[in-house]
């Protein structure tokens, strides 16, 4: 006979209201550590799946990932002319936020190399991979947009060829994926009015110095498009990103290309560091601690409780040690009812994650190393919730049976 | 032929005194109290509040130490003054049984496993534990109750059900304080009576603590506290 269990089939409805409420902290502690994982995974699935061996950023930065990063698109072709680099690609990637069908609509516009890079290692659900130079859009699936859904992002409108899955950014944002050049006129978009005013601008500096005034045809220049203008800046880009052939020596590529006066070289495990120990360490950090905050309120709950219903058999354990019942089969009943607390908790923690996780808006993402590491957590807290009943029974005299 | 050996006494305490608190506040609740129940016998202790009734039973049940004294249980020494010569715990559940004026049955175990428990508590098997459960619990006429909780039992029963329990691990001694308190005077005479078959058909010492007059020619005998000191009734 098992004193434990007969003591909670006796208050089932009571033990059952407790392990509900343990089990609801106990998910959220999951969930916790669900959306770090996720946070992570989301972070690092562009890079893994560009899978690139170097990133190539402006001089000084530590990347896109980390800050603005802007280096002129043709450093790609200086890039190739490198010994053992195999390809390289143009990286675009920013946010933006737009009304879409009167909803607002957040997403990470990343950029492909078209025509070398169609979007084909994006994880696609449904649809295909980009089929044209422009106006194409493969776009996550959380952004919610259909297949042949029409998108409006400045003055061109991207027609949805491809919808992906699990292709998030650090920020949570879904992906669209376009072509670079696309990438690059919804990033630089201005309105009419601003280029006639940037024209304009540019024409009045233009009088002002001795060159305009001497070379009428130069103010013809500057009062017309940008890109006709040969001193302007060629298109920028936010990195270059560098896949090396087999065999090549990394650490060489490496030099050779930090040699040069105006980009940095990361690797690809920096860039991954990067993501996880800078950009999301704040959040990580505060994750952690919102979890180690819990699972002490867990474990004070669950002492609370257990001290209360040891109060509740104070009688019964002094009847007990009067019939001379052992310490152990004493701290059994109260370690045991803990346990099982516990347990039945996490069981309740689980089933209940698996059911609502999947409808949080970020990634809840749950590992079976969390899921050992929370079952050992839970052992942990249940042992030492347990530690304050059992003071109690120990300390009951068997003479409180007289009272 | 050889005369068979003495049984020892159940009880067999001498001079035991107890004294709470010390100089200005001493009281002296137990004064030099020798007491002798032989196997099989019923003793009624009787005596008003305050008397040290209470005390005496809890120094033989080894609840609350005397200041001095000697006692013996079953002819094992167990006290010597405050000092215990035995495993207490281990001591209670082999020799001693204890019923109350309430039952103190353990709500969440059937009247069945109420019994079961003291088996359990003294390294019985569950499965003897269980047979001899249904014994007593049938011997004391509450086998038909043996499923129910506690609460689904009358007072009575209950009592039954408590002597069952005391009864489970063959004890030499059964302490008894006011266990008719709560019940009626028929329950209450059907208790003592019990009390007294049991003692005489299993071989205990019972030692009651009553202020039930009614029921007194169920005693093989009487003792009355005073005071803190014994005189017989």
């Amino acid at each position: 006979m098992n004193l434990a269990t007969q003591d909670i089939r006796h208050n089932l409805g009571r033990f059952l209201l407790t392990a509900m409420g343990i089990g609801l902290l106990l998910m959220i502690v999951l969930g916790m550590s669900g959306i770090y994982r996720g946070m992570i995974d989301d972070a690092l699935v562009v890079i893994d799946r560009i899978g690139a061996d170097l990133w190539v950023v402006q001089r000084g930065t530590r990347g896109p990932f980390a800050e603005i990063s802007r280096v002129p698109a043709h450093l790609e072709h200086r890039l190739r002319a490198v010994p053992g680099v195999a390809t390289t690609r143009v990286f675009v990637s920013h946010n933006v936020q737009r009304e879409h069908q009167g909803q607002p609509l957040r997403m990470n516009i990343h950029g492909l190399a078209w025509p070398d890079d169609k979007g084909d290692w994006v994880r696609l659900q449904q649809g295909r991979p980009l089929g044209q130079a422009h106006f194409e859009m493969i776009a996550d699936v959380s952004l919610g947009l259909r297949l042949g859904e029409r998108v409006s992002l400045g003055k061109n409108t991207y027609t949805v060829v491809g919808i992906a899955q699990g292709m998030v950014a650090s920020g949570g944002d879904g992906i669209a994926f376009v072509t670079a050049p696309d990438a690059q006129s919804i990033q630089f978009d201005l309105p009419g009015e601003s280029l006639r005013l940037e024209r304009e601008a540019r024409v009045h500096r233009a009088t002002q110095q001795d060159i305009g005034q001497i070379q009428p045809a130069l103010l013809e220049r500057g009062a017309g498009a940008a890109s006709n203008i040969p001193a302007f800046a060629p298109p920028m880009v936010s990195a270059i990103t560098v896949r090396l052939k087999p065999g090549a020596d990394l650490s060489q590529v490496t030099s050779t290309i930090s040699a040069w006066p105006d980009v940095s070289v990361h690797s690809r495990d920096d860039q991954e560091r990067l993501l996880v120990h800078g950009m999301i360490d704040k959040a990580r950090r505060q994750i952690g601690l919102f979890r180690v905050l819990l699972v002490v309120i867990s474990t004070i709950i669950m002492s609370l409780i257990l001290y209360t219903l040891t109060l509740d058999k104070i009688h019964d354990i002094a009847m007990l040690k009067l019939m001379g019942a052992r310490n152990g089969m004493i701290i059994g009943l109260i370690l045991q009812q803990a346990l099982l607390l516990g347990g039945i908790g996490y069981l309740i923690a689980f089933s209940l994650g698996d059911w609502v996780f999947p409808k949080f808006p970020r990634r809840v993402l749950i590992t079976s190393t969390d899921l050992w590491a929370l079952a050992a957590v839970v052992v942990a807290i249940s042992v030492v919730s347990s530690l304050l009943g059992i003071w109690k029974a120990m300390k009951v005299e068997p003479n409180k049976v007289l009272s | 032929m050889h005369p068979l050996p003495p049984t020892p006494p159940a009880i067999d305490a001498q001079h035991l005194t107890k004294v709470y608190g010390q100089g200005n506040t001493e009281v002296i609740a137990m004064r030099d109290v020798s007491l002798r129940v032989e196997r099989g016998e019923v003793v009624a202790l009787l005596g008003p509040s305050g008397a040290g009734k209470s005390t005496l039973l809890t120094a033989i049940g080894l609840i609350n130490p005397p200041t001095s004294g000697q006692l013996s249980i079953g002819g094992i020494p167990v006290m010597d003054g405050p000092n215990t010569l035995v495993d207490v715990r281990a001591f209670r559940r082999q020799h001693l049984g204890f019923v109350f004026q309430k039952a103190n049955l353990i709500p969440f175990l059937t009247a069945l496993q109420n019994v079961q428990i003291a088996l359990q508590i003294n390294d019985v098997a569950p499965a003897p534990a269980r047979q001899r459960a249904l014994e007593l619990l049938d011997y004391l006429g509450v086998a038909d109750r043996a499923s129910n909780l506690p609460n689904a039992l009358s007072g009575g029963q209950q009592q039954r059900v408590a002597v069952a329990r005391a009864l489970a691990n063959h004890p030499s001694l059964i302490l008894a304080d006011e266990p008719t308190a709560a019940l009626d005077s028929h329950r209450g005479r059907q208790v003592m009576e019990l009390f007294r078959r049991v003692a005489h058909e299993r071989g205990a010492g019972v030692l009651v603590v009553t202020h039930d007059h009614r029921a007194l020619d169920v005693f093989d005998r009487s003792v009355e506290m005073e005071d803190g000191q014994l005189r017989p009734h």
